[in-house]
């Protein structure tokens, strides 16, 4: 059974009408076509997924898009504002905190959530907060070091 | 403008932009209105006589467009040409717990769902075997009629006298050791969009392919098709380390699917099934036998592999020849014997995986190496040093060594992770520490393609057009490693032009010359000399545009890149604009196209099965991993490694770092975590919490150095990075683990529990060393 669900996605309020027991991801992806937000796993064990909402960090793969009713979620879409990359989308760039890239997206929303409560994270802290994002390329030594980077700039 | 220059820059990936976006669109984010979706049913049984696939009430469900069987497919096909033997839905036989059976194409997931569920399957169940042990019995079932013992390929191989060297050692061992299947886990589940064109008969097809031309064929050999009536095209790929090194079989039920409906088909694997498709590294038992001089010198060498390879051939017969030919080329072996043994078993198969054939086989060599080091009162680096090669020569088994930096990286590894003043020195108490060292090589691309036609191992084309942009085309697979970033450094540095003006297509085999892929650590080297190529003819015709404009001779030109001008004149200048204006005079667009083909002198030994091993350029490791062991528990922490790596030239260092750094960390999840788990062949650990991929907590940090040894053949001197640092790890851990508690473990991975359950019934190195060497054998 569809019904209407009210919430706010990249900082535009959205009103659609969606199946009840519809995924966070799969209504990000298949009705908002917003195809940054990553499936890696069946459910709850990559992170790829990772998006905000009302800025913590949440797996959109195992969130009932109802769930979030009235809530405020960030993709990996809304980072890069007028064009211009993000400080952590840059320094993943720049840092090669990406390779393939598939594990990218859901990484920094993780990282952005970490920054957004501790911009000057230690490198445990960086460990602590993404270790529920796995990475298959990096061995995360330049993902700590795009994140690392990117606390040294100053938010835009 | 152009902040970066050509090779050597720490240039981001040129398609980095889209990644860190989300707007690279992946094979599962390709917009496609209205497409079907696809879902295979999968064999619940390990190995069974299919006697019938019943689809009748599956066909009749409203929202069903096809259902297709064996039956639609009756040409085998398989990577090696001569080692077929898989169909993309099982006919007659299925042979592992996850073997495709029948598929179908429906208007929604519920109702494909549902279609599944209303295939029924008749069968009889046959014996599985799930150890390579049990599928060797003598009256084992066959898996495959023509393959007695269920060997798929035996391989029996001595250069130089073993005999003779083990009776001229003074310290001969022997010891066996066992690695656990690895998959490649990467990030991407698999996945693939078809669209069939019903009203030409032609078909497009969207994968996660490391190798395009590869799945190009295997359509057309498959669906019997035109060539010429396929479309391949490869997206953004979220990595592969091989698991797409081989067409696999949901490419091409998503093409019969897609024609079967005549429409277009989605087919997404779930993550476990992408864990049944496989692939990996097979579970390996080795016996390894070395002979040593008293002073370190490695007098002969002697290894029995046993792969489980699973159910089909795939790669397996390169596999257990790579792990032979590669015990050569890294030192210098006098004598090598090598038995090798691929077994069929009903799990499924196993094929090609970052750092094929040779990792755990390195494993067992460098272990044993740094135990009898031990038992001679030698250093592992000294006992390294004395078997090094000397650049340039030829190895007993043919393989040529141009270049060979691993001296430089032993010393840097050594220094830099303090070994002589730390090793043995470390911290007592409950938490102690350890250091150890291993060396590894891997090629720069296979001299002999699977698929040997004729043509050159890579071509390349430029188009040069009236807007003075440079399009590079490309059919080399960028799946995450960056080869599109180091092929757009080649020619950005030959031109001299800015990375504004180049721009890189690749992967769609309606535009771009063929290649044949991303394996083996091919496409810098080859792909990159091609780019070489295609770019030095295409820098020729634009000084000569240059010179006429200029109306100077060529040799008076100065070419900039950006621009032209008269030697001796500077004042006389012209902009690139104005050169491609007159390059393009009386012929138009300009499209050059550059090759690259391996001498056959670099295609290997003469002897059966010499092709496999054999490259232009080896790359070597040695890295130095440190690890904390807290003996209460059992726990080892990788605490530190230090890598350096002969990479011929680096043509991004930072790239070099970053694929180092992968390889290495990816060689430790073996090392430590990673193992399939097979329960009377159903997959227990088909996703990634129970598949044991190392999080970020227990990933250390990485220093990598980098050395040039600059090879005669690679483009600007450079070789593979990519899977050689993979295999010295798992080695260099058990060592450093050694190190630090005084236990040797011979079985990966070597988890928490086997170090615990070891501490427990401890007895210390000491007493395993007191025992006598084996003696030498006289001619045994």
């Amino acid at each position: 059974m569809k019904k209407l669900l009210r919430l706010s996605v990249n900082g535009k309020p959205r009103e659609d009408a969606v199946a009840e027991n519809a995924l966070l991801l799969d209504y990000l992806r298949g009705t908002l076509g917003l195809t940054g937000t990553k499936q890696g796993c069946d459910g709850g064990e990559c992170g790829a997924c990772t998006v905000l909402v009302d800025s913590q960090p949440r797996l959109a793969c195992s969130t009932l898009a109802h769930s979030v009713a009235g809530r405020s979620v960030e993709t990996i879409e809304s980072l890069s504002a007028e064009g211009n990359l993000s400080r952590l989308q840059r320094a993943f760039h720049e840092h090669l905190g990406t390779q393939c890239g598939f594990c990218t997206p859901g990484m920094i929303m993780a990282a952005e959530a970490l920054l957004r409560v501790n911009p000057h994270p230690d490198r445990a802290a960086i460990r602590a907060s993404l270790a529920g994002n796995l990475c298959r390329c990096t061995g995360y030594v330049k993902i700590i070091e795009s994140v690392e980077a990117a606390a040294q700039e100053q938010p835009v | 403008m152009n902040a970066f220059r050509g090779v050597g820059a720490r240039l981001p990936f040129v398609d980095g932009i889209e990644k860190v976006t989300g707007a690279a669109r992946y094979t599962a984010d390709l917009p496609a209105e209205g497409a079907l979706v696809g879902m295979i049913l999968r064999s619940p049984y390990a190995h069974a006589e299919l006697l019938e696939v019943d689809t009748t009430e599956a066909l009749k469900l409203p929202g069903v467009r096809a259902v297709i069987t064996g039956a639609d497919c009756d040409l085998p096909y398989g990577v090696i040409p001569i080692a077929q033997n898989e169909f993309p839905l099982a006919r007659d036989r299925v042979r592992y717990y996850g073997d495709p059976v029948a598929a179908v194409a429906a208007v929604d997931e519920t109702t494909a769902i549902e279609a599944l569920s209303k295939i029924h399957l008749r069968v009889r169940e046959l014996p599985a075997y799930f150890h390579s042990a049990e599928a060797r019995q003598p009256d084992a079932v066959l898996l495959h009629d023509s393959k007695p013992g269920n060997i798929e390929r035996e391989v029996h191989n001595e250069f130089g006298d073993t005999a003779a060297g083990f009776a001229a050692a003074d310290l001969v061992r022997e010891e066996l050791y066992e690695c656990a299947e690895v998959h490649h886990a990467m990030m991407e589940p698999d996945a693939a969009l078809a669209a069939f064109d019903a009203e030409r008969g032609h078909l497009t097809l969207w994968s996660v392919s490391q190798v395009p031309y590869y799945v190009h064929l295997t359509l057309a050999r498959c669906l019997k098709m035109e060539m010429a009536h396929i479309r391949v095209i490869k997206p953004f790929v979220g990595g592969g380390f091989g698991h797409r090194t081989e067409v696999l079989n949901f490419e091409v039920i998503c093409a019969m699917l897609a024609r079967a409906a005549r429409g277009t088909v989605r087919l997404v694997l779930s993550r476990e099934e992408t864990f049944l498709t496989h692939r990996g590294r097979p579970e390996s038992q080795i016996r390894m036998k070395l002979g040593l001089a008293k002073d370190g010198r490695i007098t002969a060498c002697e290894a029995e592999v046993i792969q489980r390879g699973g159910a089909y051939g795939g790669y397996g017969l390169v596999t257990i020849l790579y792990s032979g030919a590669l015990l050569h080329g890294l030192y210098d072996i006098p004598a090598v014997k090598y038995d090798g043994y691929r077994v069929y078993s009903n799990t499924p198969p196993c094929g090609a995986m970052r750092g094929h054939g040779t990792v755990n086989i390195r494993f067992a060599f460098e272990s044993l190496l740094n135990s009898m080091a031990g038992g001679l009162g030698l250093d592992p680096f000294e006992v390294r040093r004395r078997n090094l090669l000397q650049a340039q020569t030829e190895t007993i088994n043919g393989l040529k060594v141009l270049s060979y930096g691993l001296p430089e990286c032993l010393d840097w590894v050594e220094k830099a992770s303090g070994w002589r003043e730390r090793r043995g020195h470390l911290q007592e108490g409950p938490i102690r520490r350890g250091l150890g060292v291993a060396c590894s090589h891997f090629v720069s691309g296979s001299a002999k393609p699977v698929h040997w036609s004729g043509e050159p191992h890579a071509v390349i084309i430029l188009k040069l057009d009236f807007d003075a942009s440079v399009t590079i085309l490309t059919g080399a697979a960028d799946i995450g490693q960056g080869s599109s970033t180091i092929i757009t450094q080649i020619v950005a540095e030959v031109l001299g032009l800015g990375y504004d003006r180049l721009r890189l297509v690749a992967n769609d085999s309606a535009i771009t010359p063929k290649d044949n892929g991303s394996y083996s650590s091919r496409v810098t080297f080859m792909v990159g000399n091609a780019a070489l190529d295609a770019a030095t003819d295409l820098k020729r015709l634009l000084i000569t545009a240059a010179a006429k404009r200029l109306k100077v001779t060529e040799e008076e030109t100065e070419w900039l890149g950006e621009a032209a001008l008269v030697a001796a004149d500077p004042a006389q200048r012209i902009s690139f604009d104005e050169v491609v204006e007159e390059a393009l005079v009386g012929t138009g667009t300009l499209m050059v196209k550059g090759t690259f083909t391996c001498p056959p002198e670099f295609q290997g030994g003469k002897h059966r099965g010499g092709a496999v091993g054999s490259t232009m350029g080896f790359s070597y490791t040695a890295q130095v991993v440190e690890v904390s062991v807290d003996t209460e528990l059992g726990k080892v922490t990788v605490e530190k490694v230090w890598a350096a790596i002969d990479c011929g030239r680096a043509i991004n260092p930072m790239s070099v770092e970053g694929q180092v750094q992968g390889a290495i960390w990816m060689g430790m999840g073996q090392a430590i975590s990673e193992e399939t788990v097979y329960e009377q062949g159903r997959h227990q650990a088909a996703n990634l919490l129970d598949y044991r991929v190392p999080t970020m907590v227990e990933s250390p940090d990485i220093a990598v150095h980098i050395v040039e040894s600059l090879d005669p053949n690679g483009p600007f001197g450079a070789k593979e990075a990519s899977e050689g640092p993979l295999s010295g790890f798992p080695s260099a851990f058990a060592a450093a683990i050694e190190d630090a508690i005084g236990l040797r473990f011979k079985e990966l991975p070597i988890t928490q529990m086997r170090v615990f359950d070891a501490l427990q019934k401890k007895p210390p190195l000491a007493v395993v060393d007191a025992i006598p060497a084996v003696p030498a054998k006289g001619g045994a």
